[in-house]
């Protein structure tokens, strides 16, 4: 869980997360939102294990999540959009 | 040679290309800019900065304060960087950098489509990356590293809630200790993993850090951080514990309850995208890792590409700022409009900025490079073990590559940036060879992936088609 | 203290060593560096046989026999190995984008077939609409295609590894690093230079791939190579959607997508082309649509080991009987026939019958004027 340093409140914006509705900041990465909104496994790693961000800059490849349909996208290089539907990845079964 | 031109994106030809907007692109781009140079900066982020001075521009006051005068220094050099006529590209990724007759083709995707820019010279500032820390349960959700935490307290302005622990060595574990504290969400612990006896051995690059700016911030953070955050000394079997999600950090003879880890054990030129471009690098022994060769203007092995800041060694954000300059000092000389002073004067600036940093080196060497356990994860996009590592280190393989080839390790999306150094330093220990002499991965374009459709919509000529179909492109819609 | 030294360890060599191994020698593998080219990293991994040998029947035979020669050679390498190979032989497409290229196609292959007197590969012509009924997701640009059944793929690379294994497991010596640089006849064999020192064999099998060349010339063999460069452009992982194969694309077992590919003549570099790239990528979408989401991770390029004719050489040198020299730009698909039948020609001591059409005789024949 991340929480926020007590500052100006920003715009709240609306998104799902495995079907459940989550809030987020205008401006955050998708990573750091999900992160903000508790939660710390974003996918399935290619052994089966949780797997969660671990670099938030790009070059890990840890945050992949599937976005509006689109797989495999680096949540912390992903800006927040209101009503962003999001899911955590399986591993592409063999 | 065929001259690739038909790639170009509007055939404009920039004097340069610069590849990253931190403190070494920001300041290559002013001078580049302000010596009337047509210069284009691709940036990853959203607005410039780079890592550490990531979100400057907008930061509210309260939470640059507390991030330190450093950060709040690098306002300053975003501004004049925002105001010097050099253009600038967000959020684009570049990912081919194709060396043609006299020039440069750099493929850059921004907003889901790619275009082609050409350079007559390129600037690569990509910076650094944390160095892996490759400890049983370092792949959990809740371990992150320094640097992420950092990451998201300068983007957003969160820090981790709950029992926050710094397992590492480095200064800048130790700031970012401090900017917890600062912060209101003190670590509950610091787990220090620096040699004992490190401290002893830098004495004899000790002048060089006391003539530097580092020491009396350094000192002074490490007494303000020891007197609110408990500091424990790391033993052996360090590893982190948990199922689903990181729940302790334990070592033999301790153990410290955790919600988050953050771990730092210094960091690494970024170097895939120098590799892919086939610059060569060799092994630097005292900061333990690959780095580009470069002559005494930042130049690369490949004429016309320069190298600047911590991607061309670490050295720090104030080196980096001197290191753009004199790589744009080198390009002006390249270029015939050279001032020999100035170029001088920015050599003498990084060599003063360099100071000090052979102490931190040899204070702060990462200690767990190797992994002890040999479940431990290496290649965490295919999980692959340092036991199958040491298994194929027996087999005799040559080196990385094969490695490669053998167990995977370097074919997921990161392309080794995660594992390519504990693979090198395993084939090393196993099979007695040097580092230098293992040597590291070749990465290749794409170094950062896109979308297949991405790709296809490059444009090709008819030799292109050629080669892949044995005839010419079919009369018809231009793709 | 060795019967034979093989120079190089790619997919050839480390198959001719397990041979070579199986059949009671000691045998030493000397191999290049980490950087060398190695056209066994660098390859489509396919069991390829439809399209083979136009105009070189014995080649389109030998092709299809190494391919039924395959899963007997896959068991028995997991087995030495403890590494499952993922062999996959349910058939392969060659897709045709326009009529001309499907016309072309049933061209070469009604010509294999009356070279072969009907004895290659079983094949089947298919039109776009049957096409899309035995692989749904294909494309509406693919016109038609020919379907083989005998077509298939491997974990190529796995097949180095589990090779690698093998012949550690058969106790054979595997020195990498140690490229040869001179060979030198004895009265009794050959000592092998290097800059790392020099080695005195009996015999010596020459699979170095590109570098064979200028090794067999000292011998006496001449291996006349012509410069084949390809590129291919990788994919992330996905769910399985393509069970069959392609020539020019494929799903690996791990589920990521390779696509292919180019024959370039006139380039050294290892550098991958955007453009090219581009070509394949915009054929492979054509193909498959589904295909354009899919994240590429990266590129790279091979230098095939292509042969003047194409064909493999097999040859023993006249002045020096205990040289060797083993090559061809399938690897893969002849795996199963080097461990096997040419491995044990060579360890009894002389190349005859089904190889000598591959002995580098058939290019002293003069063309006509």
């Amino acid at each position: 869980m991340f929480k926020h340093l007590p500052e100006a409140e920003v715009e709240t914006l609306h998104l799902v997360f495995d079907g459940a509705e989550i809030t987020a900041r205008r401006g955050a990465s998708l990573a750091e939102a999900l992160l903000a909104a508790g939660i710390a496994r974003f996918r399935e790693g290619p052994d089966g294990a949780p797997r969660g961000p671990y670099c938030l800059m790009g070059v890990c490849f840890e945050c992949l999540v599937t976005v509006d349909g689109r797989d495999n996208r680096q949540a912390c290089m992903i800006e927040v959009r209101d009503g962003m539907r999001v899911s955590s990845a399986k591993r592409p079964q063999a | 040679m065929t001259m690739h031109s038909p790639l170009a994106d509007s055939g404009k030809m920039l004097d340069l290309v610069v590849v990253g907007a931190g403190p070494a692109g920001m300041a290559a781009a002013a001078r580049a800019a302000g010596a009337g140079l047509s210069v284009t900066v691709l940036d990853e982020g959203r607005a410039p900065g780079g890592q550490i001075w990531r979100g400057v521009s907008d930061a509210p006051a309260a939470r640059a304060e507390l991030l330190g005068p450093d950060y709040v220094a690098g306002g300053k050099v975003a501004a004049a960087f925002s105001q010097s006529g050099a253009t600038y590209l967000r959020e684009a990724s570049v990912w081919s950098l194709f060396r043609a007759p006299g020039h440069f083709e750099v493929s850059v995707s921004v907003a889901g489509g790619s275009r082609v820019l050409l350079a007559r010279h390129v600037l690569l500032a990509t910076g650094a990356m944390e160095r892996p820390f490759p400890i049983p349960g370092w792949t959990l959700p809740g371990v992150m590293t320094a640097g992420a935490a950092q990451i998201a307290m300068k983007s957003s302005g969160l820090v981790p809630a709950g029992r926050t622990a710094l397992v590492g060595c480095g200064p800048l574990l130790y700031l970012l200790g401090m900017q917890l504290v600062n912060a209101g969400a003190p670590p509950v612990a610091m787990i220090d993993t620096s040699a004992s006896g490190a401290m002893v051995r830098a004495l004899r690059h000790l002048p060089g850090f006391l003539a530097s700016p580092l020491l009396p911030r350094g000192l002074s953070l490490m007494v303000r951080l020891r007197r609110r955050v408990p500091i424990w000394r790391a033993g052996p079997e360090l590893r982190i514990q948990g199922d689903s999600q990181a729940t302790a950090v334990s070592w033999h003879g301790g153990q410290v309850a955790v919600d988050h880890v953050l771990l730092h054990q210094g960091v690494l030129p970024s170097l895939n995208l120098t590799i892919a471009a086939g610059c060569q690098i060799h092994w630097d022994a005292r900061q333990r890792c690959f780095v580009p060769r470069l002559d005494d203007r930042g130049q690369s092995s490949v004429r016309g590409l320069y190298i600047a800041g911590d991607g061309g060694g670490i050295a720090g954000a104030s080196a980096a700022g001197f290191a753009g300059q004199l790589a744009v000092e080198g390009i002006l000389q390249d270029l015939g409009l050279g001032d020999a002073r100035r170029l001088a004067a920015a050599q003498r600036c990084l060599k003063v900025a360099r100071r000090g940093r052979a102490f931190l080196d040899v204070a702060f060497a990462p200690q767990h490079v190797l992994p002890a356990d040999d479940e431990t994860i290496v290649c965490r996009c295919e999980a692959i073990t340092a036991a199958d590592v040491r298994a194929a280190a027996r087999l005799g393989v040559p080196g990385p590559n094969q490695l490669k080839t053998f167990l995977r390790c370097g074919m997921g999306p990161c392309q080794g940036r995660q594992c390519g150094l504990t693979v090198t330093e395993l084939l090393a220990a196993e099979q007695r060879r040097s580092a230098g002499d293992v040597g590291y991965l070749r990465t290749r374009f794409p170094v950062k992936p896109l979308r297949l459709a991405e790709l296809a919509g490059l444009p090709a000529d008819r030799a292109a088609h050629v080669a892949v179909t044995g005839h010419p492109p079919k009369e018809g819609p231009q793709r | 203290m060795f019967d034979t030294a093989v120079i190089g360890g790619g997919l050839v060599g480390a198959s001719v060593a397990l041979g070579l191994a199986r059949a009671g020698e000691k045998v030493l593998v000397l191999d290049g560096a980490d950087l060398s080219p190695r056209a066994s990293r660098a390859n489509f991994a396919l069991v390829w046989v439809q399209g083979k040998g136009l105009g070189a029947p014995d080649y389109a035979l030998w092709s299809l026999r190494s391919a039924g020669a395959w899963p007997d050679f896959a068991l028995r390498l997991q087995r030495d190995a403890g590494l499952d190979l993922s062999l996959s032989q349910r058939g392969g497409f060659s897709f045709a984008l326009d009529e001309a290229e499907l016309a072309a196609l049933e061209r070469e292959m009604k010509q294999i077939d009356r070279e072969t007197n009907g004895r290659a590969a079983p094949w089947e012509l298919l039109d776009g609409a049957e096409v899309r009924r035995r692989v749904p997701d294909v494309g509406r640009g693919v016109v038609g295609a020919v379907f083989s059944p005998a077509d298939g793929h491997v974990n190529a690379l796995r097949l180095l590894h589990a090779l690698h294994r093998a012949i550690n497991h058969w106790h054979v010596t595997y020195e990498a690093s140690r490229p040869v640089t001179r060979i030198e006849p004895l009265a009794s064999g050959f000592r092998l230079h290097g800059e790392w020192g020099t080695k005195a064999v009996p015999r010596i099998v020459i699979a170095a791939g590109t570098g064979s060349d200028r090794l067999a010339a000292q011998v006496g063999i001449d291996v006349p190579l012509k410069r084949s460069r390809g590129q291919v452009v990788v994919t992330e992982k996905c769910a399985p959607f393509f069970p069959y194969v392609s020539a020019t694309l494929r799903q690996t077992d791990e589920g990521s997508v390779l696509i292919g590919d180019s024959d370039e003549t006139d380039t050294d570099s290892i550098e991958t082309r955007p453009d090219i790239a581009s070509v394949m990528s915009a054929r492979a979408m054509q193909v498959f649509p589904r295909l354009a989401d899919l994240n590429v991770l990266r590129s790279w390029t091979g230098f095939r080991v292509k042969t003047r004719d194409g064909l493999p050489i097999y040859q023993q040198s006249a002045d020096h009987p205990g040289a060797f020299a083993v090559l061809c730009h399938s690897g893969v698909t002849l795996a199963a026939l080097h461990a096997d039948v040419v491995a044990r020609q060579i360890h009894e001591g002389a190349l005859s019958g089904e190889l000598a059409p591959f002995s580098t005789g058939r290019f002293d024949v003069q063309a006509p004027a």
